[in-house]
Parts: C-alpha cells; structure tokens; sequence
C-alpha cells in the first residue's frame, strides 16, 4: 500500500503541523511515514508545501510528478501551483480563501482567485471546495483553517487512517490552550464536509 | 476586487445553511483503505533530531554549533534534552569557534558534536584542516548539512568533496533512520580512529521527517567518561609534528576504507548487468525508479554507499565486477563517479560509466525521483537498450497551468529592518538629488538579505556571513565619488563582522555600517548570540554591546537608534544622514524588536474617506500586511503595528485601528 499527500499552502498557515499530524496518524495506523517540508527562508509569505508520504515501505521523501493521492490546498493558488503532483483519480480538497501576494513585482501576474477556482473545478468535476478559513475563524481563530482541512480530508473519508485516530493525535499534539478551539474546528469541518458531499 | 468576486461566487453557488462554505461538485466515492491503530514504540523524527538523538545514545557531553538551515535543529534537539542529560550546549559565536570549542573539549577525551550548515564548514575549515593530522581522543563529529537546490544557502558545495579534501571520514544518511544509526557510527569510528568524522546530510534528510526507531525511548543522562587533558607533544602542531603525522592520516584513510567495505551501510541488491551507484536520498530515487520495471532484480544491480569518504573500495570492486555498465547517480558533485571512475581504470575494468560527466544527470540542482528516471533513460539509451522506466503522466502538466502569482520570501510584516532600509533609501535619494552622490549598498547574510526584494531594492552585494563590511571597504577605494552602506544583522556582527569593523579603521574606509539588531538570530528560527544576554540554554550572561565593540574597534561616530516607536522613520533618517556625511567609518545600530517574536499590541487601518488611492504604501513598502481591494488599500489581520506606513502616508490616513489582544 502506499498514499501520497501533498499540502499547499502560503508560509504561516501552518502547512508543516498539519503534515506532522497527518504523518503522526499514518504512524499510529502502523505504516512507514516519510514527510519533506519547506522550512527556512520560503516561510515568510512564500509558497510553501508539505510532502506526505504513506505507505508499507520507507520511500525517498518526495512525491513524484503525477503520483499524489490526495492534494490538500489551503489556498486557491497554491492548489493550482501543485496539481501536477497530482495522479489519474487523485482527491482535491480545496480551501477557497485566497491570499493575495505580499508584493507585486512589475509584470508578474495578476491573481484571480475566481478564474483559478473555476480553472480547478473544470479539471476535477469532483474537487471539494470551502472556505475553511471562514469556517475556523467562525468558530474561534481563523489560524485553524489547517486544522479544518484535516477535519475535511477525514470527513471526506480521503484518509488511509480513521477520523478518531487523527483525532486522538490531535489531542495528543495540540497545547491544552488551543485544543478546544481546534476539536471545535476539526467537528465542523466534519460536519461541513458531510453535507457538501452528501454522505 | 479578487476576493469580492469570489464572495459573490460563493453566495450565488450555495444557498442552504451552510451558505458560507462552497459546495462544487459531489465527492466520487474511490476511498483509500483505513487501517486500524497499532502500538508502535517508534517516533516521528526529523533527520537533525534523529541525529541529536543518535549522538545523545552515543554519549555526546558538549555540543556546540552555529544555526544554520538545515542544520539548526539538531543542536536545538540537544539543548531541550541537555539539562536532564547533562550535556553541556552552547551556540557559538561561529562555527570556527565552535569547532575548535569541542576540538578542546575532545582532547580531553570527552565526545563532542558540532553542528552547521555546509558554508559554516567552509568557516570551520581553517582549524578542520589541521585537526586532521593531529586527531582527537574522546570523539569529534561534525554534522555538516548540504543543500543541493539550493534552497536556503550560498552555494550547491559538496561536503563529501570536502572530506576527501580533508582526509576526513564522510558518511551519508538516506533517511531519518539512517541518520540516527550513522551518528552512532560516527562517534564509536572517532573514538576508535582518534579522528573527525562528518556526518554529511542533505536538506531532504536533515528536514524530513519519519518513523524512526530507537533504542531508548527517552534520552537518558550520558556517562561523563572524560580523563580530563592530558599534556603531550601531540596537541601542539608543528611542522615537524605534522610530518611526522602525515603517513599515520594516510594510513588512517586506508584502515578506514577497508572497514567502510564491509558495514551493511553499504549494500547491493539486484543481480542485473547495468549497475547503479548511489548515495544519500539519491539512492531512495534510484531504488523508487527502477521499481516501476517488472523483473527489476534481474536488470539491475544497485550499490547504495552510506560511508561515502575513503571510499569503500573493495565493496565497490567486487560491484563493479559483476556490471557491464553503470550509472551513477548523485547530487552535486560527481564524486562517487570520478571514485569509480579511478577504481576501474586502476583495476583495468571494462565498464563503461554513465554520470554527470558525460552529460546523462545534471551537473546541478536538487534531484527527485523523475530527474532520476530521466538520467537512467537517458543512460539506456546512450547504451541502445530498448527498456525505459516509465513516469506516472500528471493529469495536467506545468505548461497547462493557468498564470500564478508569484510568492517571493519577503520581510514580515511589521519587521524593523523595513523602517530601516526606507531610511536609508530617502537619505540616498536626496543626496542623489542634492549632491549627484550615488550610494551603494552591501547587504549581508540573514533576513535582511531580504531588502534586495521589490519594492524595496536595497541590497547591492551579498557574499557570505561579514562580507558586507569588507566588500563595502573595496568598492570605496575604487568608488571614491559614491556612498558605501553595509547593513549587517546583530548575530552577523558576533560571527565574522567585528574583523571586517577593525580592517575599516585600520586602513580608513569610508564607510558607513548599519547593524540591524533584532535582538535574535532570526533566519534560523530564532536563537540567542552574544549580544542578547542568554545562553542556548536560556541562562543569564554577560550582554555584549554592539556599539561598545565598534567604539573600542575605533569607530569616531557611533548612533544607538530605536525602532520601537511608531514615530521612529523620522530618527532613523537623520542618524543616517549624520553617518552618510561623516568622513571615515561609521555605524549606526538599529535597535528594534524582531516582528516574528513579538506579540503585537496594536494594528493600524486606513481611513477610507481620507485615502486617495495614491497607493504609496504598497509601491514603497511592500509590507505584506496591506493589500490592494478594488483598486483601494487596506491592512489585513497580519499587520503587528510598526506604524511604517503611517509614518509615509502623504494624506495621514492611516491611523491605529485598535488593540491586538
């Protein structure tokens, strides 16, 4: 068995602990986890991603082109930037809440978070698409939209591991200070996810 | 105007309770199977707190280090166990410092670590050099960590190469696991060798993580076996000493080679006629290619080399037997090819070599696991075998992707560095005006480099940690006419920028020094130095002053600014004004708060009614805290209060919005 997950995301949406989260379940369900991450410099509002890799054998860290299992992108143009790691049949999961760069060198392109969304949609009719950062934020701090997007995937049944097991992690891992927030914002995810996919 | 019509959007595409949160289109039900919990006794590691694992068990008792990524975590594993351990840590002022602290400290016959980035090794490498002929007692490992990209670094250097420069031992870990092993290895050959051995990692192993397993689940508190110095002629280098020693190191490289050949780091697999040699996570490429062919086994035979330096030559013969050919694949430097390649043409082989040389893998850059198959297609062919590995096609290719911004790292928002550069930015704009005087502007090493970005353009030169000072000297005895400005960061200063201050007296250098203190080490996520007054591991010591140090250096004219206050632009930029006109050296130091520590106490917003839409904020600033919507400007959540763009504001729009709890 093997399952790649790639998440995307801008440097501060806390794409490095829901990859640790993720990597941390994929542990408990018993399979050889191997994760690479963008850290250093690339954190400060740049484009950041996260490879998971799941499986009964230990890999190198990286996700071949054409090969991700399921893409979680916490930002519409990040999402784009990494569908070509994305395999035949591969999941989408997408948060809908754009940021915007931070600067606009002259002659980069303009972002249309609209046109990108429609431009996902066209290309995976099956694609799963929130705004997941509204979704945290309306229950307590929207730093949580990561934690919603790992409440998606599991609500979606888009993950090798059940929901309870990457619930006990999360209890395990997050500060007492935020854990309610946080299984807040995970259980509305779920739920959310639910509807949407009418299951 | 983006995100209003993507509101609409959603609005119009989902009515029901839900009415916040999109629905597309229905999920299709191809689900992954769910496996049940399993009680597991391993941990998630990353490589570097593998390897702080790894040496802990070895019984590490003094770790030092420079941060630098990717290395940095390593040391940071080490100091959260330290106190409970009993290991001493201490970040350094360099890694010369460092190195030659725990050189001491393994005379003495304790085991020591140093931990850097591979530029750092190049700081170290005056006292690694002699260390070589001299060795140590208790152990010495060095871990050095590469960054094939690069991602985050000055230069794609080759540490192994270094090794074999050195007449160092180098082994090379593949994964978290191996990293944790090889740093055991490391310390029992150092202890057994009297030598340095380099565990020599890779961004992809440094930082990635994985399950690893380890042998005590809790780092338990280390021996202190350490007889403590004993004097001896053999700590003392000396011409003759080192002649003396020579034949024993290059003994040493012989023994090791030898030993190297027969530890199940270095394994084959397959019984093929085409070889492979690869170390590092280039061998998980190869291993992750070739598996795509049905009957691999019997196509390939793989060489994995983990001890990389001296390089095992018998295990690699006896390979090399066995192929008709072999690819080589690995990053950076075609070291294991120009091995192999003096192997077989000693050993009068008839195999033929498919590498970088020959142009079959690139000379550069990081590699994946589709560079490789592309390389070992490349190989096929050059040979005239039919056989290809196949590549999973992407359902939609780079080329096919619609127009995507671009995200360049940039300063934080609310970061002192901004307020500083904008001051210095106006201060050379009017002296350009006023005296036709350009200005040129040496940057450094750290977060700072960051102001080369749009809109700010403030960096000229950027060369290595303290060059900034030096090469700022340089342009100015050959740029007598211009203004010359090095910015340099507070713990830049402490790790090579005091030397470059005294050369700039000494011989007269006009020129004007900006230190940026943030109080941190920020780049690297944050580590104390010399000027803070805390250790690593968060004690209390003596705060050393960085206009004191100038002041003793001989600079004539000293500022201490702050840019704490939110009115701070105005003070910045007469203190430069001061420094720009003074004849000789001068510096400036900036004394600030580093936004990415600090929690806000307030933000700012713009008064719709009095902005005009000139946009100056966002064309001068660059803050990523203010944003453009429907053509007017406004601050996001992001914004920690600095007041920069108030303070530019032509029409005093932009006021407190409120307090950050």
């Amino acid at each position: 068995m093997k399952y790649d997950i790639l998440i995307a995301g801008v440097g501060g949406q806390g794409v490095v602990l829901a990859s640790r989260m993720l990597a941390l379940a994929a542990m408990k369900a018993g399979f050889h986890v191997s994760t690479a991450e963008t850290i250093g410099m690339s954190q400060r509002e740049g484009s950041v991603s996260s490879h998971i890799r799941i499986g009964d054998k230990i890999s190198g860290s990286l996700i071949p082109i054409g090969q991700a299992d399921l893409l979680l992108g916490l930002e519409p143009a990040e999402t784009v930037r990494n569908l070509p790691f994305l395999r035949e049949g591969g999941k989408v999961l997408v948060n809908t809440h754009a940021i915007p760069p931070a600067s606009r060198p002259p002659g980069s392109p303009e972002y249309d978070p609209a046109a990108l969304l429609s431009f996902l949609c066209t290309c995976y009719p099956d694609i799963l698409c929130s705004d997941f950062t509204e979704l945290a934020e309306d229950v307590g701090t929207y730093r949580a939209a990561n934690v919603a997007m790992l409440g998606a995937a599991a609500g979606a049944r888009v993950l090798p591991f059940s929901e309870e097991t990457l619930k006990a992690v999360l209890d395990a891992e997050i500060p007492e200070k935020y854990k309610a927030v946080n299984r807040a914002v995970f259980e509305r995810a779920v739920k959310c996810i639910r509807f949407i996919s009418g299951t | 105007m983006g995100i209003q019509i993507l509101f609409r959007f959603i609005l119009i595409l989902f009515p029901s309770r839900f009415v916040k949160y999109i629905k597309i289109y229905q999920l299709v039900k191809i689900l992954p199977a769910i496996r049940d919990d399993l009680l597991t006794d391993k941990k998630l590691l990353m490589g570097n707190e593998a390897i702080a694992l790894g040496a802990i068990e070895a019984g590490v008792q003094v770790v030092t280090g420079y941060p630098g990524t990717p290395s940095t975590e390593a040391l940071e594993t080490v100091i959260r166990h330290a106190d409970r351990c009993g290991i001493y840590t201490e970040w350094s002022s360099n890694e010369k410092v460092a190195l030659e602290t725990a050189v001491g400290a393994a005379y003495s016959g304790a085991k020591a670590l140093v931990t850097m980035k591979q530029v750092g090794l190049n700081v170290a490498s005056d006292p690694l050099m002699s260390l070589s002929y001299i060795g140590v007692k208790g152990a010495l490992v060095l871990l050095v960590a590469d960054d094939p990209g690069p991602h985050s670094s000055q230069t794609e250097q080759d540490t192994r190469a270094f090794g074999h420069f050195a007449n160092i031992p180098v082994l090379d870990p593949a994964t978290p696991q191996e990293a944790y092993e090889l740093t055991k290895l490391a310390f029992e050959l150092s202890h057994e060798f009297e030598i340095p051995v380099i565990l020599r990692t890779t961004t992809r192993v440094s930082h990635s993580c994985g399950d690893v397993e380890v042998a005590v689940a809790e780092p338990a508190p280390v021996e202190a076996v350490c007889e403590g110095f004993v004097k001896d002629r053999r700590w003392t280098i000396f011409p003759r000493l080192t002649a003396e020693r020579h034949p024993w190191l290059e003994s040493v490289q012989v023994q090791l080679s030898e030993r190297f050949s027969g530890l199940p780091f270095n394994s084959v697999s397959g019984s093929g006629k085409i070889g492979i040699i690869a170390s590092g996570v280039s061998a998980l490429y190869v291993k992750e290619a070739v598996e795509t062919v049905r009957g691999f086994e019997e196509l390939f035979t793989l060489l994995r080399v983990g001890t990389v330096y001296p390089f095992p030559e018998s295990a690699a013969l006896s390979f090399l037997k066995g192929i008709d050919r072999l690819i080589v694949a690995e990053e950076l430097d075609p070291y294991l090819e120009e091995q192999v390649l003096q192997l077989i043409g000693r050993a009068h082989l008839l195999v033929d070599v498919y590498g970088k040389k020959n142009g079959i893998f690139p000379v550069s850059g990081e590699y994946n696991v589709d560079l490789v198959i592309d390389g070992i297609n490349r190989a096929l062919s050059a040979f005239g075998e039919d056989l290809r590995l196949s590549q999973a096609s992407p359902v939609i290719s780079r080329e096919k992707l619609p127009p995507l911004p671009v995200r360049t790292p940039t300063l934080c928002a609310g970061c002192m560095h901004r307020t500083v550069f904008y001051a210095f930015k106006q201060a050379a704009k009017q002296l350009k005006k006023e005296a036709q005087t350009d200005t040129i502007f040496s940057g450094d090493i750290g977060c700072y480099t960051l102001g080369n970005a749009y809109p700010l353009n403030m960096v000229d030169t950027c060369l290595c940690m303290g060059a900034g000072v030096s090469i700022a000297g340089g342009l100015f005895r050959t740029n007598p006419k211009a203004k010359h400005v090095a910015f340099i960061g507070d713990s830049t200063f402490f790790h090579s920028g005091i030397a470059a201050v005294v050369n700039a007296v000494y011989n007269g250098a006009d020129i004007t020094l900006a230190v940026l203190d943030n109080r941190t080490t920020a780049m690297t996520g944050h580590q104390p130095h010399p000027g803070i007054g805390l250790t690593a591991l968060g004690n209390a010591s003596k705060a050393i002053e960085i206009a004191d140090v100038v002041r003793s250096c001989g600079v004539e004219l000293v500022r201490t600014v702050d840019t704490v206050d939110t009115d701070s632009l105005e003070s910045c930029v007469k203190a430069v004004k001061e420094a720009m006109n003074f004849r000789g050296p001068s510096v400036i130091v900036f004394k600030g708060k580093c936004a990415g520590i600090t929690k806000p106490d307030k933000y700012y917003k713009i008064k719709p009614e009095a902005c005009t839409g000139c946009g100056l904020c966002i064309k001068e600033l660059g803050c990523p805290a203010i944003n453009l919507a429907a053509d007017e400007p406004f601050i996001q959540d992001s914004c920690s209060g600095c007041g920069l763009c108030a303070q530019i504001c032509p029409s005093e729009a932009i006021c407190i919005g409120g307090v950050k709890l």
